[in-house]
């Protein structure tokens, strides 16, 4: 029996591994001109550090299974139910893979920073994304980025997430531990540097979290200022004047910054809500897809037969995400064996 | 002597009506302010009153705006008004004529056909049967289609009608009554005795045929006589009030008398003025993106009636839409803003960062941003460019921090607070010496103008940026760009700029033209004077809004505030960007 995985991050790669490994042949398209999504942006993994273009190379290895086909630059575009438990979904490139199953593992978006004008994404110089940060850790560039490295670099938490004014009232969960490992990574580069974190909540929730929060602090000299970043302005330096209230003093505080990076949240990916559409799985109103049940029916959507894996119902971390994966693999086998046909 | 006890009903309900009515406006106006008091005898005597009177004319009785929404609700109205009007009138001219004296009873005119033996003749007696015998017919038409409006609304091309209490539909019952009555007691009459015209005269013939015309026609004149009489007693208690408050409202207005900060006898005026006609249901967006039933007609329905209206005070996006459209011109934003209270808390601290806000350099030209000015550096950069490309010398109070200019708070109903905030920047507009004010926050322009108090001129950076067009200090080059321009609304309807963000668009870009243009213009949803919806709501209503206007197909969606900009960037597949930055574009030295 077929199983057709649309994407092929972590979350449809990992499906595609271990459904392959039960005896399934699997479809497994991607978008983009190779697997591993997301996390190609990224340069070291937390809590250890890990590198991450490993975990994709080991991801990858894994789909040289002769059960998976990869169809890579191509997109889903619908999915439809041709009989009863037989589904087809259309690529772009005009091929229709059928399917016993349908998984969604389409992920997430990174927030498009340009939305928040006030932050001075894409109008001032010296404010980037976490992702553009990870980019330049990868190529050992930040020394140089202006010709001379920074002094005093900010990052700024909750960019895109936890805002109502931009209609994303969630927590992207990643960005508290994300600019923690980051403001480590870059104290390694840069031992002169001040590094300042502007945060609402710190959000440690993962193992080994909190203490690497704890470390930032100790051993790393990382400050942390409770406070909501109101807006920015560039100087006739072209550095980046920022003012923030902090909320554990009460009082308003402005700061020169050399660099400024925006902790950017995660956002549903387009083709969830197209693709779930198309089989009329319903979304949360932040365009996430709404699974089953919340505790007993992850991996299991309203539509018998289409299955989620990964960020595409809730924003995750790694470690989450590969379980999911794991779990929705199981979900379908047990699908198909016949001995869970959930009406 | 003309009598007969049937007129009893009609005199008594219309001498009580009067009386009521009478007690009732004097009583208000007695509660009015001294200098408001002063200019209504200052009025009453000068050119104000014919334009009221006009005033009345074109709108209690032709209904011209109801006209200019909606044609056929226009004619219904129309019927209504014009009709009875003339047949009254008319029917009072008959009766003079025929009794040679102004000086004869209401209710002589008003049944003239009962009392005027139909053989006998007087000057143009058939002229006149054959006159009101057409206006009866033209308000049957306008009750017809009043009819079919209760049950299929929307051949009058309204989505919603209000809804009525029980007293509202006894006294449409009577309203409606009435005409059908007099049709029936004229034709009666006729068929019996002869007379009437072309309507009256055949249908009694034809009633002649079946009906024993000689036991019907007398309690036929009674039947009418009790429903106008009914219909005057009740009138003070239903939505008809609107029928003569309109009137006196009409005239307060014309004679200077405005809606200020408080609920008042004016208010009421304007309370009792809403005929219900529903057309600011349909004029709002609360209504046609978010299904909320909040506009004024339910508003001062509720107050009026003593329901929970406390909800509906805050949820209102003070648009000014309905106030744009309702027939009866009254001042929404104004009557809603009266009933938000003042709860400003100010101590020692209140805007003590206030204090220390730096003053500024001197220069003939002052540019404010405000708030959200400073949430859009887009802007406020192409601003700094446009201004330094026309070599105008320009002081930017507020880029080192300023002071929020106080709108927001006013819109809230705090109005000490706004104060505390407008002295601040009385006194920085001072130090600066400038002669001019330019900002390109519409919700600023407006505070500035209306609260201020300052003597210096003071325009949006659309005004601005036209002026400096036009005197060739600012070139620009013509840009290929498909525009569909987004009239803010504290720009358009709030303070009456529409020429110049129009002539500009159209020299830097290919300009759209659209239903939305002037004062029909969309609300994006970001207004800060409401305080009860959502995040996910405004976003609902600016969708809505971005849809209708990527109807036209623009490469970019244009507009002149801050705010509007950053509500739509969230909600709109077409790119958004503000008028400065179209102009900055195209800017040449
Ligand atoms: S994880 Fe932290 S930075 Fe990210 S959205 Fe949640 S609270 Fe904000
Ligand atoms: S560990 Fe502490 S901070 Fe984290 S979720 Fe639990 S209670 Fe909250
Ligand atoms: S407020 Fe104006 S538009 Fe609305 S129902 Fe009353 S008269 Fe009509
Ligand atoms: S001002 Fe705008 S939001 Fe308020 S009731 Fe009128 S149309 Fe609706």
């Amino acid at each position: 029996m077929n199983i057709v995985i649309i994407g092929g991050g972590p979350a449809g790669s990992e499906a595609a591994y271990r459904l392959a490994g039960e005896g399934y042949t699997v479809d497994l398209v991607e978008k983009e001109n190779s697997i591993g999504g997301n996390l190609n942006n990224w340069h070291q993994l937390f809590p250890d550090r890990k590198s991450a273009a490993g975990l994709v190379k080991e991801l990858q290895q894994r789909l040289n299974h002769p059960g998976i086909t990869l169809h890579i630059d191509a997109e889903a575009r619908e999915i439809a139910e041709s009989a009863p438990g037989k589904f087809a979904v259309k690529l772009s490139n005009k091929t229709v893979l059928h399917g016993s199953a349908v998984l969604l593992a389409t992920g997430y978006k990174v927030f498009d920073a340009k939305r928040k004008e006030e932050y001075g994404y894409g109008i001032y110089k010296r404010v980037i994304t976490s992702a553009e940060l990870e980019n330049l850790f990868t190529n050992r560039a930040l020394a140089t980025l202006y010709g001379e490295a920074p002094k005093r670099i900010g990052f700024i938490h909750c960019v895109g997430s936890r805002d109502e004014k931009i209609c994303n009232y969630h927590c992207s969960k990643l960005c508290c531990v994300t600019a923690v490992k980051q403001a480590i990574e870059v104290r390694e580069m840069l031992p002169e540097v001040e590094i300042f974190c502007f945060y609402m909540d710190m959000r440690m929730f993962g193992p080994g979290y909190e203490e690497m929060y704890r470390e930032a602090q100790e051993r790393y000299d990382i400050k942390f200022i409770r406070g909501r970043l109101s807006e920015a302005a560039e100087n006739i330096h072209g550095q980046v004047v920022v003012k923030v209230e902090d909320t554990l003093v009460g009082k308003p505080l402005r700061m020169t910054l050399d660099l400024m990076v925006l902790m950017v949240g995660m956002e549903a990916a387009d083709g969830s809500g197209k693709l779930a559409g198309s089989v009329q799985v319903p979304l949360y109103p932040n365009g996430f897809i709404r699974p089953a049940d919340p505790h007993t029916g992850t991996n299991l959507t309203a539509r018998p037969g289409i299955f989620t894996a990964g960020s595409c119902t809730s924003p995750m971390n790694l470690t989450d995400t590969l379980t999911d994966a794991r779990s929705a693999a199981w979900q379908i086998k047990k699908w198909l064996t016949g001995s869970d046909k959930h009406a | 002597m003309y009598y007969d006890p049937f007129v009893l009903p009609f005199t008594i309900g219309l001498t009580a009506l009067l009386l009521f009515l009478a007690v009732k406006y004097i009583r208000w106006i007695r509660t009015f302010r001294k200098s408001e008091r002063r200019k209504i005898r200052k009025g009453m005597f000068s050119l104000k009153t014919f334009r009221a009177a006009g005033e009345v004319f074109s709108e209690c009785l032709l209904h011209r705006k109801i006209y200019r929404t909606n044609p056929f609700l226009g004619y219904m109205h129309t019927c209504f008004g014009l009709g009875w009007f003339l047949l009254i009138v008319a029917g009072k001219t008959e009766s003079m004529v025929y009794h040679t004296s102004a000086f004869n009873p209401p209710y002589f005119a008003i049944f003239f056909r009962f009392f005027h033996p139909a053989k006998e003749t007087f000057p143009y007696s058939e002229t006149f049967a054959f006159i009101t015998d057409l206006l009866l017919l033209f308000i049957l038409s306008g009750l017809f289609l009043a009819l079919a409006k209760r049950f299929w609304s929307r051949i009058v091309g309204m989505r919603k009608t209000t809804k009525h209490r029980p007293l509202d539909l006894l006294i449409l019952t009577s309203l409606w009554l009435i005409f059908p009555l007099r049709f029936l007691a004229e034709s009666f009459t006729s068929g019996l005795r002869g007379g009437g015209s072309f309507l009256t005269n055949n249908a009694g013939e034809f009633f002649a045929e079946f009906l024993p015309l000689d036991h019907l026609t007398y309690p036929a004149w009674w039947a009418y006589s009790g429903m106008l009489g009914l219909f005057f007693v009740l009138l003070p208690f239903s939505r008809y009030m609107h029928i003569p408050t309109e009137i006196v409202y009409i005239f307060l207005k014309n004679w200077g008398i405005r809606q200020g900060t408080k609920f008042n006898a004016f208010s009421k005026i304007q309370m009792y003025a809403c005929s219900r006609c529903g057309i600011c249901i349909d004029s709002c967006q609360l209504n046609s993106s978010l299904q909320m039933d909040v506009q004024p007609v339910y508003f001062l329905k509720k107050i009026r009636h003593g329901k929970e209206y406390e909800s509906l005070i805050e949820n209102c996006l003070m648009c000014g839409r309905c106030e744009a459209s309702c027939p009866v011109g009254l001042t929404h934003n104004a009557l809603r803003l009266s009933k938000r209270p003042d709860l400003s808390r100010i101590t020692k601290n209140t805007y003590s960062y206030a204090k220390n806000a730096a003053m500024p350099a001197p220069a003939k030209v002052a540019y404010f941003a405000g708030c959200m000015g400073q949430l859009t550096p887009t802007v406020t950069r192409s601003m700094e460019r446009i201004l330094e490309q026309a070599g105008v010398s320009c002081t930017y109070i507020d880029k080192e921090g300023g002071v929020c200019c106080g709108r927001p708070m006013l819109l809230a109903g705090n109005r000490e607070e706004a104060a505390v905030m407008a002295e601040k920047n009385r006194a920085i507009l001072k130090a600066s010496g400038a002669e001019v004010l330019v900002t390109s926050c519409p919700i600023c322009l407006k505070m500035f103008r209306e609260e201020y108090g300052l003597q210096i001129r003071i325009v949006h950076h659309t005004e601005y940026i036209d002026e400096l067009m036009r005197e060739g200090k600012l070139k620009t080059v013509p840009g290929e760009q498909r525009t569909v321009f987004h009239n803010p609304c504290e720009l358009g309807r709030g303070c009456g700029v529409y020429k110049a963000p129009e002539n500009i668009l159209k020299h830097v870009s290919r300009k759209i033209d659209t239903d939305f243009d002037g004062k029909k213009s969309l609300c994006c949803g970001g207004s800060l004077a409401n305080t009860s919806i959502d995040g996910r709501q405004r976003n609902r209503i600016a969708g809505d809004a971005a849809k209708a206007y990527a109807a036209y197909q623009p490469d970019v969606l244009v507009t002149a505030c801050p705010l509007c900009k950053k509500t739509f960037a969230t909600a709109s597949a077409v790119p958004v960007k503000d008028i400065a930055e179209v102009v900055a574009e195209c800017c040449r030295p």
